[in-house]
């Protein structure tokens, strides 16, 4: 098995939303950062992956099994984490770990409860009384103690702290320095991406715009600030997308090294994941 | 071993590593046969995408500075001086032909050129 997902062609349909043809790859051993506006079909994608809900697809594997047909014996192995506890509420985590240990083959409980005591979680605290952020701690751990192969999550991390979820990115890095492990993560904290993806994913209107490794990302893209001028002498295809401000145009460049060449002594900001994601939906394309 | 990046800078991550761990191992602080970091472990301790430590692992393979052995790991290759006199006179090379084209496309001749890199080659 090359790959933790693969999907061909899947769509999903709504009244007034489509998820159209989407198609792409996730690596074994890789992490990819899904982005994408309020709205853009994340979760549905995530959704239909997990197969929570229904779609209509050419190829759609998890682990290397279909979704809708061996989608259970990839169930095992496949931990989801969403912005919000799907636990009940009056559990504890102990009790949740006494339970869980009894859903997982793998269920691992001294990993478990070192990851309680690592958060700093209460042992027998009812999570209705805990915050949001240490309800989802309490998914991560008892997500990372059954020795999951493909961590999936979906908007996990927005409702935690900058330190926790700089915790957080270090598990990540832990858990995919194994070759086996792959993580599919959507955020709108674009910076945590910049840390950690290895792909990034582009959804946009239901569409997939691109999936791209970050290091092609970084290598390319590139943005300048220059005048009229600049911009006129600008190869076109060199465009990504542009803005212009009331002093100057600030351009976002997809073709960063050639460029260098030309130009040698122009300043070629980094482009950020968040700055590529603006200009796509912001900035205005070259005819 | 030290390696020091900046995502300030213009230059590609694998570049960076790639070029301070051969300056590392020509300047001798890595030594002939020692073991290489795993491309997975590297990436997790710098922070940076598996992607990029594959590129850079691949690019100082290619370049003969380390060797992978299949199910033992990644060493540094045991390579003689003149090899790393090899590498050197390339990258000479390589930036002498970058002054060369900066300065045909500015209207220097050859006299004007070698004028230039004597009075740097006598300055240090």
């Amino acid at each position: 098995m090359e790959h933790a997902i693969q999907v061909k062609n899947l769509t999903k349909t709504y009244k007034d939303f489509t998820l159209d043809h989407i198609s792409f790859d996730l690596p074994r051993g890789t992490i990819m950062g899904l982005i994408g506006e309020n709205g853009a079909g994340k979760s549905t994608l995530i959704n239909a992956i997990l197969g929570i809900s229904g779609s209509e697809y050419d190829q759609a594997d998890i682990l290397g099994y279909d979704i809708s047909t061996h989608g259970r014996y990839a169930r095992e192995d496949v931990a989801a984490i969403f912005c919000d506890s799907h636990f009940d509420l009056e559990f504890t985590p102990l009790f949740l770990g006494k339970m869980l240990s009894k859903v997982y083959k793998n269920w691992d409980q001294k990993t478990y409860m070192d990851y309680l005591e690592k958060f700093d979680l209460p042992f027998k605290k009812r999570l209705k009384k805990m915050s949001t952020g240490m309800r989802v701690k309490v998914e991560f751990a008892a997500a990372l103690s059954h020795r999951p192969k493909l961590l999936v999550l979906d908007e996990a991390t927005s409702g935690l702290d900058p330190v926790f979820r700089d915790e957080l990115l270090d598990i990540l890095r832990d858990f995919t320095e194994d070759e086996d492990h792959s993580v599919f993560i959507s955020s709108h904290i674009t910076s945590d991406l910049d840390k950690i993806a290895d792909y990034i994913a582009y959804l946009h209107e239901g569409k997939l715009q691109f999936v791209s490794s970050y290091d092609d990302l970084r290598n390319n893209y590139g943005i300048i600030s220059c005048g009229q001028q600049f911009f006129d002498a600008l190869s076109r295809e060199d465009i990504a997308a542009y803005r212009k401000e009331a002093y100057s145009y600030r351009v976002l460049i997809n073709n960063r090294q050639k460029l260098r060449q030309v130009f040698q002594d122009i300043q070629i900001e980094n482009a950020s994941i968040e700055d590529i994601m603006v200009f796509y939906v912001k900035g205005e394309k070259v005819q | 071993m030290e390696i020091i990046l900046s995502s300030a800078s213009d230059r590609p991550i694998y570049e960076q590593i790639t070029s301070q761990i051969k300056e590392m191992i020509m300047k001798g602080e890595l030594k002939p046969g020692e073991a290489m970091p795993s491309m997975r472990k590297l990436a997790k301790d710098l922070h940076v995408s598996v992607i990029t430590t594959q590129r850079a692992y691949d690019d100082l393979v290619k370049d003969g500075f380390i060797v992978t052995v299949p199910a033992k790991g990644t060493f540094v290759s045991a390579q003689n001086q003149d090899f790393i006199r090899e590498e050197n006179l390339r990258r000479i090379e390589k930036l002498l032909s970058d002054a060369a084209s900066l300065g045909r496309e500015n209207g220097l001749s050859l006299e004007e050129l070698e004028k230039t890199l004597e009075l740097v080659y006598t300055e240090d």
